[in-house]
């Protein structure tokens, strides 16, 4: 779709922006660029829509060099989202986002009915429409931005930090919302970020670059988390990764057991014969009522008379990933997870360890799958590029990844309500944290 | 007190009076002579401070020139000015367009280049990424952006000319400042406060105009006074 050949970008003063990178973006995925400061990834993004022409090498897309393409047709068949929205203030909500078919003659009447369409798309009222950009919050300016590069409905979509600009709180929503319109809309997206977190939640292939213009590693994010491609990238990616690797292991696969799972009419002894600390206490529907302290029980009666601890929070096997399974451990009083069904009946708990055991080699999800990625691909950790010629490894290697992470069951969308019901490996984005 | 009373008293009759508004020394005529030289030097410097404002805003080449330029033309007398052109070119229309073009340019072409180069660069970066060609950038973006600068540059222009059209009437030439050049001469000044008097009106006319031409032709956007809906 968008690919990068040899690309370089030097500048008069003698700064290297870009340095022979190449790369290929899958159609209909979400390429997330990422890196420190002066790693060149804005350059590398504008690269695309020829606002910055490269020095050396070429991009192309769909198989045609840009430089054949006039720089504004290129750009109004491109949508394209910058950091601050950049709306034009003095134009309405609507005329904003109308910009681009108006560029292309569509007509006034056409332009607006399709921007009152892009505006629902993206979560704004109609009564907005007739707004100016002054009068939005940041959030809200973000949306028209996003709607704006939809204008005239193109294939590719560049975003230059689009959500970084705003709170912790908008942040995550608009991410959610960016992912719930990927789902609908299947563009072909190249997306920057300074933000590893963001670029683990939003991106199916990742591209870490390193100050220089350098491409680190060019892979998925699952496998960005488990096989770092060197020390910068492991330093990058950052401390907690093996946490943020729980993400994309499925809550479903979790080994869980339902033995000290007690109904509320059992009878005390029950609970002693089950030689536990902690009992967990259901309703006739299996609904966690809370924990009985096996210590504290009185001696005769059932259940029901106990008094019971609170649950903490449980974890849906239908949506959550091991993730929000080892949160709701470390937060249970009695150190075990509840897993829940759809209906919220209990299925069974487990405890840190036993969840730990989904990571390590006798567990069942994420090194299984990478075990069979790294059969396939003999030297997983040498993605990174380190000269020209290690890039065309780099190109094959995600392929290799995508196929080893498509066996796994990864959790996908938890952001947009815990609807784990469209999962596969080259979903768009997860949990991530 | 007193003075001041008697003399709008003197400027009332002499404004009222029937013979001020007919024949060639009539305020009409004197007016209309007014405006022409005002009108014409306004669309020359127009045309040159909103040609290169735009050109060096826009391009970010030569801004350096424009200030130059600008403050250089401020330094200049206008006054001074119209004595030298007409010195060299005699006496006619042309030296005092001349200094009043040289006037009104500097305001023109300084707020029009700052109107367009404040715009933001991200607004900007948005529209060349949007695919807009240059022309489109500059008057679909930059220009609407620039307007409430680009109107306070031709208003400060306008009211700057009016008031100094005058200085038309001292090589010998009509408008406004017939009237206070010879109420100097005669010691009549009935005369000269009355003259003055209606280029004060004309100049507070200009204002409004101005005014009401910002509230017509700027986007509400760029209001800042607009309160949120």
């Amino acid at each position: 779709m968008i690919r990068f050949d040899a690309v370089s970008k030097n500048y008069p003063n003698g700064t290297t922006a870009v340095d022979e990178l190449s790369l290929e973006l899958a159609e209909g995925g979400i390429t997330v660029l990422v890196g420190p400061s002066g790693c060149g990834k804005t350059t590398t993004l504008r690269m695309v829509n020829r606002m910055v022409e490269p020095t050396a090498g070429t991009v192309s897309l769909r198989g045609q060099d840009i430089r054949e393409i006039a720089a504004p047709e290129l750009r109004r068949g491109i949508g394209y989202v910058i950091q601050h929205a950049g709306l034009f203030p003095h134009r309405t909500v609507l005329d904003n986002i109308a910009t681009v078919p108006l560029l292309l003659g569509w007509g006034k009447k056409k332009a607006r009915s399709r921007a009152a369409e892009l505006l629902e798309l993206v979560g704004l009222p109609s009564s907005m429409a007739k707004r100016y950009p002054y009068q939005l919050s940041g959030g809200q300016q973000q949306r028209v931005g996003v709607a704006r590069a939809l204008g005239a409905d193109p294939p590719v979509l560049l975003m230059d930090e689009p959500f970084s600009a705003v709170d912790p709180i908008v942040r995550g929503e608009l991410q959610a919302e960016f992912i719930r319109l990927q789902k609908e809309l299947h563009k072909t997206i190249v997306f920057v970020t300074h933000d590893i977190d963001e670029a683990i939640k939003l991106g199916d292939h990742i591209a870490v670059l390193r100050t220089g213009g350098k491409l680190a590693q060019f892979d998925t994010p699952e496998r960005l988390l488990a096989h770092p491609a060197d020390d910068f990238v492991a330093d990058f990616v950052g401390q907690d990764r093996g946490i943020r690797r729980l993400s994309f292991v499925k809550a479903a696969d979790l080994p869980l057991r339902d033995g000290l799972v007690l109904p509320a009419d059992s009878p005390v002894a029950r609970a002693r014969a089950a030689d536990e600390p902690w009992v967990l206490v259901v309703d006739g529907d299996r609904r966690p009522l809370g924990w009985a302290a096996v210590a504290d029980l009185p001696s005769g009666g059932t259940l029901a008379d106990a008094a019971l601890t609170p649950l903490g929070h449980t974890f849906s096997l239908a949506g959550d990933s091991a993730r929000a399974a080892l949160d709701a451990a470390l937060l249970s009083p009695s150190r075990l997870a509840v897993g829940v069904d759809p209906q919220g009946a209990v299925v069974g708990v487990a405890d840190a360890y036993e969840l730990s055991a989904a990571m390590t080699g006798d567990g069942t999800a994420v090194d299984a799958a990478a075990e069979e990625g790294t059969a396939e691909e003999p030297t997983p950790g040498d993605a990174a590029v380190e000269e020209g010629t290690a890039e065309e490894a780099t190109a094959g290697d995600a392929v290799t990844a995508k196929d080893a992470v498509s066996k796994v069951t990864v959790v996908k969308g938890e952001t947009d309500g815990g609807s784990g019901d469209d999962v596969d490996g080259t979903g768009a984005g997860g949990d991530g944290r | 007190m007193n003075d001041f009373l008697n003399q709008i008293e003197l400027v009332g009759d002499w404004l009222t009076s029937s013979q001020q508004w007919s024949g060639d020394d009539g305020i009409p005529h004197r007016l209309s002579e007014h405006l022409t030289y005002s009108g014409i030097s306004l669309v020359f410097a127009t045309l040159i401070g909103l040609t290169f404002g735009l050109l060096v805003g826009h391009t970010g080449r030569g801004a350096f020139a424009v200030a130059s330029v600008a403050n250089l033309a401020r330094a200049i007398p206008t006054f001074g000015l119209v004595v030298l052109v007409v010195t060299v070119a005699g006496l006619s229309t042309t030296p005092v367009l001349v200094a009043l073009v040289a006037l009104a340019v500097p305001p023109i072409l300084i707020n029009t280049f700052e109107g367009v180069r404040g715009v933001d660069p991200d607004t900007r970066d948005a529209a060349r990424g949007m695919g807009m060609t240059g022309w489109e950038v500059l008057l679909k973006v930059e220009v609407p952006m620039a307007l409430p600068l680009i109107l306070l540059g031709l208003r400060v222009a306008a009211i700057q000319v009016v008031a100094t059209a005058t200085v038309a009437a001292y090589p010998g030439l009509g408008g406004l400042g017939r009237f206070i050049v010879d109420g100097l001469a005669r010691n009549n000044y009935e005369l000269v406060i009355g003259g003055s008097a209606v280029v004060v009106m004309l100049a507070l006319v200009v204002q409004a105009v101005f005014t009401a031409l910002r509230r017509l032709v700027v986007s509400p956007g760029l209001q800042p006074s607009a309160t949120k809906s």
